[in-house]
């Protein structure tokens, strides 16, 4: 168009123009007109690249996701990467804070073939350095900066907002191996990353610990590396390897002591019973956590009865964890002390509670009871009716600890038990040494009541009677000496006979003064004998009285016998 | 030689006198038409369009000039947007990865603190490219809408653009610079992106777009009406 223009623009000038018509005409030349419209493809190529450049662009960036995290240390806009497996899948974009100012979200620009990572099950943490119980790690980004890394999910459902870990994950889903679960009573020394054991040889690592939802313990999820999980097996215990362990028993003194490592930072330990594994544990199967390896391999207690006591003495030397014990076998355990005031008697009862634990009684009692089907009560209604009773009794003389023991007393007072009341109290029955002493005081007693005073004074009387007796004797010898010597001669003889028979009386009544005072203490019914014997000593001696004062009257019926009596 | 320079004052005249525009003939409107190769003057034919003398070939004014130009143009736009949105160079050090585009460059300059840089930087590699197209579209359409407006202005701002043009090209030297100069493998190395392809690509083409511009073109126009 414009060219024609031109063209006219120029036969038109030449037609005006003067000098031109003396030039030469130029040489013949061919016209390309295709050449104008070929320039056209330089934008289309243009146009074609920047297309295709863009395509390229817009097909690499794949879905946005939003992490949230409580803290943006180490991460920019524009620059932080998001890994997996060290493979940039990609970039923070930019990082805001939530609505409530509580965290921030960062907002991930994935890569095309990064759309997995959107699994709801995804997880993703800051990677930084950081010294754990399994070692150093990050150390790399000490100097390219944090980069957040993920842990592809396996869900189905894709989701575009993600709350972040704050602490590196122990397990990810590409490690092989499994994951159980274990109950303790408390964590000791461990933390996440602390190592777990298989004859020393670190087969796996803690990876979460929670408290249990009433408080009462502490789960821990513990995870196995792939070729060690067959040595978990249903038999499988698990304890805390505290570092050093040290016993002292009757073999002698015993140190033993875990890698430096778990020394100072502790760890798990693991082995079967008898190593014999069992069938396989299947993944998040609960174990025990046991304190120590004697623990740990000891019987299971199974699940335990709590029952109270009574005592009406002294509990000293009772403490909370003192063993009850059967026969010499610990079947149990004291959970608590107390003291209570009884308001109908007016007595103060020291109630104890203790823990027992059936399964220790052995299988064939548990067996056994378990065929009659008998409730827990029942069986120890029971028992109790069978003479079952809990006694004190000293562990240690030294120290004066005590324990409790168990046991049936036959003899024992029966105590009968209404048919469907709960029990929940084992009679007490006091101790042998408390019996020796209650002998000892029943013996006083009676002592005490024997009349010692009264037996004192009635001995005393009798003496005196004696006494004055003696004296009348004395008398009466003396004047039968001054007045009828020589006449009685003889009959002094035979008056010498009796005194000597008298006398031998008096001896003999002296024996028996001797026996009753040694026999005084033994019993009153000697007294009684001796009391008769004095009787019949005083009577004796009266009818001596009797002879004297008729051969007073009538000499001589010494010589001539005695007359019949006169009548007055 | 001595014609011209007696010429001298009179075109100074021209320049300050706009209504003299018309009194001075061109080239064209006498009929005759000068090779660029060996400057010979021949007669204005339409069909014989060939120096008899060098064997360049004739040209009155420059050949589809309009046309042309547009297509420089219009891919010299296509080609800017990626120029600014893809990465010019790939940093890649021992733990990171970094891509720069020019604005991200300009940015990290101005942010640091290198003012200076960045502004040079800002001019050479984006104001200047935009102004220049937008300059040539400028010129393009005045001249195309038979507009006579500024005529003499517009021709100024045609010196300067093919003058400011090449200087475009700073970016493209400096990232062939790096790529050459880091290549530590292992530590540290740059790679040209994408965007730097495309710049250069820009800057060829705007150079190409003003060197199809005729401004002849609009001077004829204000001579034939």
């Amino acid at each position: 168009m414009t060219e024609s223009n031109d063209n006219n623009n120029s036969n038109t000038a030449i037609n005006d123009g003067q000098s031109s018509a003396q030039l030469p005409p130029p040489a013949r030349g061919y016209k390309r007109n295709w050449l104008p419209s070929l320039v056209w493809v330089i934008p289309l190529v243009a146009a074609l690249v920047g297309l295709v450049l863009i395509i390229n662009v817009l097909n690499k960036r794949g879905p946005e996701i939003f992490i949230s995290f409580k803290t943006a240390e180490g991460l920019t806009a524009g620059k932080t990467k998001l890994k997996y497996k060290d493979v940039d899948i990609g970039e923070v974009e930019n990082i805001k804070l939530s609505k409530d100012r509580s965290n921030v979200i960062v907002k991930v620009q994935l890569n095309k073939d990064a759309k997995f990572f959107t699994a709801k099950d995804t997880r993703f943490w800051v990677v930084k350095p950081r010294l754990d119980p399994s070692g150093i790690s990050g150390l790399s980004t000490l100097f390219s900066g944090a980069y957040i890394a993920a842990d592809a999910g396996e869900s189905k459902e894709y989701v575009r907002e993600f709350v972040g870990l704050e602490t590196q994950p122990i397990v990810t889903r590409d490690d092989n191996g499994k994951q159980f679960i274990l109950r303790a009573k408390d964590i000791g020394s461990l933390d996440i990353g602390s190592p777990v054991f298989y004859r020393r040889l670190k087969v796996g690592r803690v990876a979460a610990y929670n408290l249990d939802e009433d408080g009462r313990g502490v789960n821990l999820r513990i995870f196995i590396e792939q070729p060690y999980t067959k040595f978990v097996g249903v038999n499988t215990r698990f304890w805390h390897t505290n570092g050093i362990d040290v016993e002292f028993d009757a073999s002698g003194f015993k140190l033993n002591t875990q890698s430096l490592a778990t020394l100072a930072l502790g760890g798990l330990s693991f082995l079967s019973l008898d190593d014999e594994p069992g069938p396989i544990a299947k993944e998040n199967t609960t174990f025990l956590l046991a304190e120590d390896e004697s623990t740990a391999f000891k019987e299971s207690d199974g699940h335990s009865d709590t029952a109270i006591l009574k005592f009406n003495h002294s509990i000293r030397g009772l403490k909370p964890g003192a063993p009850v014990d059967f026969r010499g076998v610990v079947i149990g355990e004291v959970k608590s002390l107390g003291i209570e005031y009884d308001k109908k008697t007016h007595q103060f009862h020291m109630p104890v509670a203790i823990l027992v634990y059936p399964e220790r009684l052995g299988r064939t009692f548990n067996e056994e009871n378990g065929a009659k089907a008998k409730t827990q009560n029942q069986r120890l209604k029971v028992m109790i009716e069978d003479g079952l009773r809990a006694q004190l009794r000293t562990g240690n003389i030294l120290t004066g600890q005590k324990y409790i023991a168990l046991d049936f007393f036959p003899k024992a007072p029966k105590i009968k038990l209404a048919a469907n009341s709960v029990v929940n109290e084992i009679p007490t029955i006091s101790g042998s040494f408390d019996e020796l002493q209650g002998h000892l005081e029943t013996i006083a007693e009676k002592l005490s009541t024997v009349p010692f005073d009264e037996i004192g004074q009635e001995m005393q009387t009798t003496l005196k009677t004696m006494h004055k007796t003696l004296a009348d004797a004395d008398q009466l010898a003396n004047s039968l000496n001054n007045d009828v010597v020589p006449e009685i001669k003889n009959a002094m003889i035979d008056v010498q006979k009796t005194l000597d028979n008298a006398d031998r009386t008096l001896v003999s009544a002296n024996k028996a003064f001797s026996n009753a005072e040694n026999t005084l203490s033994e019993d009153s019914l000697i007294q009684q004998d001796i009391r008769k014997t004095l009787q019949a000593l005083s009577r004796a001696a009266a009818s001596l009285k009797v002879l004297t004062d008729y051969l007073e009257q009538h000499p001589e019926s010494i010589l001539r016998g005695k007359q019949a009596d006169e009548l007055p | 030689m001595k014609v011209m320079r007696t010429d001298h004052p009179q075109t100074h005249d021209v320049y300050n006198r706009r209504d003299s525009v018309t009194h001075v003939q061109t080239a064209k409107s006498l009929g005759v038409v000068t090779c660029h190769a060996c400057g010979k003057i021949w007669r204005i034919n339409e069909r014989e369009n060939k120096c008899a003398h060098c064997h360049a070939d004739l040209h009155i004014r420059k050949p589809n000039s309009y046309q042309r130009c547009w297509a420089y143009l219009i891919a010299a736009w296509l080609m800017y947007i990626p120029a600014n949105l893809l990465p010019i160079m790939v940093t890649s050090t021992l733990f990171d990865e970094e891509k720069s585009t020019i604005l991200s460059g300009i940015i990290y300059f101005w942010v640091s603190g290198e003012w200076s840089l960045a502004i040079i930087v800002f001019i050479a590699s984006f104001l200047v490219p935009l102004l220049k197209m937008l300059s040539l579209m400028f010129l393009l359409i005045t001249s195309q809408y038979d507009c006579t407006w500024g005529l003499r202005q517009r021709t100024h701002l045609y010196k300067v653009l093919e003058f400011i043009g090449r200087w475009s090209m700073l970016d493209v030297f400096v990232v062939a610079l790096l790529v050459g100069l880091v290549q530590i493998p292992g530590y540290a190395s740059i790679v040209p992106g994408a965007g730097i392809i495309a710049f250069s690509a820009v800057v060829v083409l705007t150079m190409l777009a003003s060197m199809s511009f005729d401004p002849r073109l609009a001077w004829d126009i204000a001579e034939n009406k």
